[in-house]
């Protein structure tokens, strides 16, 4: 467990980058300060490794001042990710990761395996351990950095914007990561983002940040989407705050309907009536695409006959991917599938605003989404 | 005049002998080697120390205007005045100086910012710090400063000789003396070769000295590793 009690961050040149500040960050949870640019996120976040002292007030950690630690014995205890991901480039990808073991008295050979194994974790492969910073991409990169921040295997992970630099696709990909490694590992992490949509997927608390150091509001995500609680915080989340919340229904209640299928391969014969959307299947019954009314087929039904797909919906994930699954399919009808992408049924738009407007499941499920 | 100088190159008697090409070559050599070790001995330290702790980094500008400002044959001369020729030694250790502080200085300086924070939050030690991360990405630069004091203390002790100090200088100036320009010019494109031939060997050791991953960065950016140091 975190806790910062009144803390307050006056540089030298005067700026107050943090407001008394208190917060309380539970252990084995996944915490994110989230705010504009220069709101004071960096400056809190290294007030828990004496990165930087605090002005007045205290930094506990589990329950002890951060002071009566000496820093660096402290900092060892703690994994932190910088800002940029701060590889050192004189070392191997591996030897990066090591350094922790090493400076922890583990032999080579032994920080070395550690850090294959971390960087299997983190999902690079193991070639890259023989690669140096500069042969990497960002990406690449900043999961080297969480890799190490991971080596000594600490309890408390601090992450400064540990995925700003990677394309949307990748960070989407590390995100899943982070929460499958939190998943596994339980640790408390305290992560800091400018990016709305990143702290509601990761966080478990959010921590909004106004410029000047101020905390705006601390609260689950669906509650930050559902009861902003001031002005700021509110334009912070965002336009699409009521599509946002949808991630956080459950969608249970929802009732796949079906629709006619055939499959990649099958011949005009087998190709049924033809008065309306027809879904194609792969032989292992994947959704591949569309065939739009009336369409025609010449000999057996190949990949570039069709109409590419939508995005799809994982039976009983947040509502949220139902209706993008909907609105984005060509047909209008969502393919449902289940968790190896195999095909279960269709929903339309109307049914998830249906499940809304009743009440049956308006209600924000806690943790629905993880 | 080309072939006369070849003819005084070519000729064994020139290159033996205490007087001779080889003899002289060789102290020319031994002074700068001394000359600039002595420097690096000090100013490498020195340098480390500033740089890592951005305490008194005013010195670095100081030493290296200081001694651009004097002159170099009045240096030698004066020394050499008052302790006699050895003490011309102690001159081209001066002149060396500046150039290695400064390169080490610039090189630590040079250290990415993020990989120095990063190694402070992993929690090593201000030595740790320094050995296991500012030294190593430091010597690409550090290395250009003791390359630059070499050419320099190279140059000098050409003109060391006036003061009795042996090298190539002094066929170069004994030439200048009884006229013989074959002489001279021998003794001035030796001096050259020397310098060129000294740089080399220097490069070749920077090259085994740099890990491969900075030489990376190095290669990439075109010149040393990105800037750093603002505290954040
Ligand atoms: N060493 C320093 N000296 C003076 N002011 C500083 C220092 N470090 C940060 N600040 C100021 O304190 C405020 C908060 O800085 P901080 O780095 O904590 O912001 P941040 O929320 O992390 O911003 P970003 O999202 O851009 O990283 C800013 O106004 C910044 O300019
Ligand atoms: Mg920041």
């Amino acid at each position: 467990m975190i806790e910062f009690r009144s803390v307050r961050k006056q540089y030298d040149d005067g700026t107050v980058a943090v407001q008394e500040l208190s917060l309380t960050v539970p252990a084995g949870t996944v915490t994110v300060l989230v705010g504009p640019s220069g709101c004071g996120k960096t400056t809190l976040l290294r007030m828990v490794n004496r990165m930087i002292e605090p002005s007045s007030g205290a930094v506990l950690l589990d329950g002890g001042d951060v002071r009566d630690s000496e820093p660096a014995r402290l900092r060892r205890g703690i994994g932190y990710v910088i800002q940029q991901a701060g590889l050192f480039p004189h070392r191997t990808v591996r030897d990066n990761v090591a350094t922790v073991p090493r400076l922890f008295g583990h032999g080579r050979r032994e920080a070395r395996r550690r850090a294959e194994g971390l960087l299997e974790r983190v999902g690079l492969p193991s070639e890259i351990g023989k690669r140096y910073p500069a042969q990497l991409s960002g990406g690449q990169q900043q999961r080297v950095g969480v890799a190490r921040a991971l080596a000594a295997d600490p309890p408390v992970l601090l992450m400064d914007e540990p995925f700003s630099a990677v394309d949307p696709v990748v960070r989407e990909g590390l995100q899943d990561e982070l929460l499958r490694l939190q998943g596994e590992l339980g640790k408390t992490v305290l992560f800091v983002t400018h990016d709305i949509d990143e702290a509601v997927k990761l966080g478990e608390n959010v921590a909004v940040l106004r410029q000047g150091g101020y905390l705006a509001q601390y609260a689950p995500p669906e509650q930050l989407l559902a009861e902003p609680a001031d002005d700021f915080v509110t334009s912070f989340v965002g336009r699409d705050r009521g599509y946002r919340r949808l991630s956080f229904v459950d969608s249970s209640g929802l009732r796949a309907g079906s629709v006619d299928t055939v499959r990649i391969g099958d011949t005009s014969a087998d190709v049924p009536s033809q008065a309306g959307w027809v879904l194609v299947l792969d032989t292992h019954d994947r959704p591949r695409g569309w065939l739009p009314p009336e369409a025609t087929i010449h000999g057996q039904l190949t990949e570039d006959q069709l109409i590419a797909g939508g995005s799809l919906h994982t039976g009983g994930a947040p509502l949220r991917g139902a209706l993008d699954a909907a609105l984005s399919s060509p047909s209008g009808l969502g393919v449902v599938v289940d968790e190896d992408g195999v095909y279960l049924g269709v929903v339309t738009a109307r049914q998830v605003l249906e499940i809304l407007e009743s009440g049956r499941h308006p209600a924000v499920s806690e943790g629905a989404f993880r | 005049m080309i072939s006369e100088i070849a003819a005084w190159l070519l000729d064994p008697a020139h290159w033996t002998g205490g007087e001779g090409v080889l003899r002289q070559s060789w102290l020319h050599l031994l002074y700068c080697v001394f000359a600039v070790c002595a420097a690096a001995v000090i100013a490498i330290p020195l340098g480390l120390y500033i740089g890592h702790t951005g305490r008194g980094s005013v010195l670095v500008v100081a030493f290296g205007n200081a001694v651009r400002a004097l002159p170099t044959l009045g240096l030698v001369t004066g020394l050499a005045m008052l302790y006699q020729g050895s003490a011309a030694l102690a001159a081209l250790v001066v002149l060396a100086f500046p150039a290695v502080l400064s390169g080490t200085y610039a090189g630590v300086n040079a250290v990415p910012a993020d990989a120095v924070d990063a190694a402070r939050g992993m929690g090593m030690s201000s030595a740790q710090r320094l050995w296991q991360v500012e030294l190593p990405n430091a010597l690409p630069l550090l290395m250009g400063g003791v390359r630059n004091a070499m050419l320099q203390v190279m140059a000098t002790t050409a003109i060391a000789a006036y003061v009795g100090l042996g090298g190539l200088g002094k066929l170069l100036i004994e030439g200048q003396a009884i006229r013989h320009y074959d002489q001279m010019a021998s003794a001035a494109i030796l001096i050259a070769l020397l310098a060129v031939l000294v740089d080399l060997v220097l490069a070749g050791l920077t090259r085994l000295l740099v890990p491969r991953g900075v030489m990376l960065v190095v290669a990439e950016t075109g010149a040393g590793p990105r800037g750093r140091r603002e505290q954040r």
